[in-house]
């Protein structure tokens, strides 16, 4: 097993003993769902990182999503289903701009999603003129707050928890069990190999960046539904997506990385800030642990590697 | 492997993002004088274009060596932020302090940069994560520490920000200094051609001999040192360092933005600091065109993408090679 997961058992247990609570469903239902945005996020960014590459575009289509839903829907709930589909196409839109530059024009992805990055900020901030306007109705918040009851054995169940795990069988089972997720694998392992040996290399590239602004696009609509309408929901997401990754034993550069192990980090990730958060740690010290949390996840990967 | 290794960096010639200066240089003359306010071609709009370099200019400078040794350092706005602090905390006020607290920020940032130089090369850690971690962590630190402006600066130390040397303003002559040193040290320097070799392939350099974690650490120190440089610069500037200031300018991805636009290949081996400075100055020109348009700052903020993607682009186009 994965040492991740060992990790994520031990931080759980740990914050059962501070908080019997939660150790209950109710407990855990409203654990996943916290954490299902930064999941959601890590699994679409771990389609990126296995391909060799970087997705630091998410963090401000998030931003998008959230104040172009808010500025589109302008108030009247009859506007969200149509509003949710142009988010959706949109996502598309940027992945495939993304996949195709750095294929095509030969542009890292690192340098490519650095300035999608830099332009949907700034065409998310444009279009609301600077400031979070409007409000996401009821319809649309749904998804992020609201909870499915009179499900047999665990009473209520989030809505975002069912997305979660819907994601997260879907995203497994693309990366694990179909040929695009073995190319994919074997781009990042070895770029001119893959395309020697007959990989559509920038069609399998293209798709991975489509994956992970979707994944985008799902986890600003549950931000957006979770916490309202800010300009800075997504500030910083990319790189807590690209650490979940990572710490779920994701290879940065490509050619290795397992879907399970991915939202496990991020799931690692979000039960970190809980059990600091019990033990009376103020924010940024939390946020100064998990980069030596990462580090030391990192360095120990790469000893373990060394020694085998 | 097939790709040039070791190859001399060329001495002649300026490096081609020059033309790319040139024409946003024109370019923006203009617009500005088609559709803008006031004149374009003053001293005091050039000199202005100069001054906005800065900031960013100093730590792009240390960040292109990072960069070209094939390395990356995401640490640099924490570690502005963190000296701009230090320096009005320790400062207050008091001419007397000058030294101590530039002594005290100057060995925070060669410990700083020492680390992540340590932590790449002797952990193994991909440099990306490296120094996002250690980036979080001293921000970590300084924000629990402090929540707002913190002391002061001596009005003696603001010349840094505000006095000027005949008609030249003093930031300007910094940024002069420091990128004759930089280019001196990149170009001329046995470091500096070890440097291109590591970021060219780093097995062939360690196979030729090369003691390549050494280079790579000296490398991360002086980035370090560059970002220190600019937090006393934002500190003397704004006269009290907050523990934002950093982040605020979001230096970390902007250096590496004017690193790459400026020509230095994100891979490393291929690059230049000069290059770096047109990167910094096109943003400058950039940023005066908008503001003389009277667009507003988001328009600009979607254009700069653009042109980040298209520069690199232009480099990068006829690449046979697999990028991800």
């Amino acid at each position: 097993m994965p040492p991740i997961f060992v990790v994520l058992l031990v931080i759980c247990v740990w914050i059962s003993f501070l908080n019997p609570r939660f150790a209950t469903v109710p407990g855990i239902m409203s654990f996943l769902m916290r954490a299902a945005p930064a999941a959601i996020l890590a699994a679409g960014q771990l389609f990126v990182i296995v391909s060799g590459g970087f997705d630091l575009s998410v963090g401000s289509l998030i931003t998008l999503v959230v104040l172009g839903s808010s500025m589109l829907i302008g108030g009247d709930p009859a506007n969200t289903p149509w509003v949710i589909a142009v988010m959706f196409l949109i996502g598309i839109a940027v992945g495939v701009f993304n996949g195709a530059v750095t294929s095509w024009l030969k542009v890292p992805s690192f340098i490519t999603t650095l300035g999608m990055l830099v332009t949907l900020k700034g065409f998310a901030l444009l279009w609301t003129g600077g400031a979070p306007r409007g409000a996401l109705p009821n319809n649309f918040r749904v998804f992020g707050r609201n909870r499915l009851s009179g499900v047999p054995l665990l009473d209520e169940v989030p809505y975002a928890v069912i997305i979660l795990l819907v994601v997260a069988v879907v995203a497994t089972y693309l990366l694990h069990r179909t040929g695009w997720g073995k190319q994919l694998i074997a781009l990042g392992d070895n770029p001119r190999a893959a395309r020697l040996s007959g990989v559509p290399t920038a069609k399998v590239r293209i798709l991975a960046f489509v994956a992970s602004a979707t994944s985008a696009v799902i986890a600003g609509i549950l931000l957006g539904g979770f916490s309202g309408v800010s300009t800075n929901v997504g500030d910083g997401q990319e790189l807590g997506a690209i650490s979940a990754a990572v710490l779920g034993g994701a290879k940065l550069l490509g050619g290795r990385g397992t879907m399970p192990g991915a939202i496990a980090g991020a799931l690692t990730l979000q039960a970190l800030f809980t059990l600091l958060n019990l033990l009376g740690w103020p924010k940024p010290l939390r946020d100064g642990l998990q980069g030596v949390i990462i580090i030391g996840a990192v360095a120990y990967t790469a000893w373990r590697e060394r020694r085998s | 492997m097939s790709a040039p290794v070791n190859r001399k960096p060329k001495r002649a010639g300026l490096p081609p993002a020059f033309l790319f200066l040139a024409g946003a240089f024109v370019g923006a003359w203009v617009l500005v004088s088609l559709f803008g306010r006031g004149q374009f071609l003053t001293a005091a709009n050039i000199t202005n274009i100069f001054v906005r370099s800065v900031a960013l200019g100093m730590v792009a400078v240390g960040q292109s060596f990072a960069i070209l040794g094939g390395s990356i350092d995401l640490s640099v706005a924490h570690l502005i932020s963190v000296t701009a602090v230090m320096t009005s905390f320790i400062m207050q006020g008091d001419p007397a302090n000058i030294a101590r607290a530039i002594a005290v920020v100057v060995a925070i940032g060669l410990g700083v940069g020492l680390l992540n130089g340590l932590i790449i090369t002797k952990l193994r850690v991909n440099s990306l994560i490296a120094t996002l971690g250690t980036g979080l962590f001293m921000q970590g630190l300084l924000s629990t520490s402090f929540q707002n402006f913190a002391g002061a600066v001596a009005p003696e130390f603001e010349v840094l920000a505000y006095g000027t040397w005949g008609p030249v303003p003093i930031p300007v002559v910094m940024l002069a200094v420091v990128v004759a040193l930089g280019a001196l040290v990149m170009h001329r320097t046995r470091f500096g051609a070890h440097l291109y070799a590591v970021g060219g392939n780093a097995e062939v350099a360690r196979l030729s001999g090369l003691r390549t974690d050494r280079v790579l650490i000296v490398a991360h120190v002086i980035t370090s040192f560059s970002a220190v440089l600019t937090g006393l610069f934002i500190a003397a500037r704004l006269g009290a360092g907050a523990p934002w200031v950093g982040q605020d300018g979001v230096y970390d991805l902007e250096s590496i933005a004017a690193v790459v636009v400026g020509g230095t290949a994100l891979a490393g081996g291929r690059g230049g600091v000069l290059g770096t400075l047109a990167g910094v100055l096109i943003f400058s020109i950039m940023d005066a065109m908008f503001n003389q348009l009277g667009t507003g700052a988001f328009l600009k903020q979607v254009f700069r993408g653009f042109i980040i993607i298209a520069a690199v682009a232009s480099y990068s186009f006829r690449s046979k090679e697999e990028v991800g």
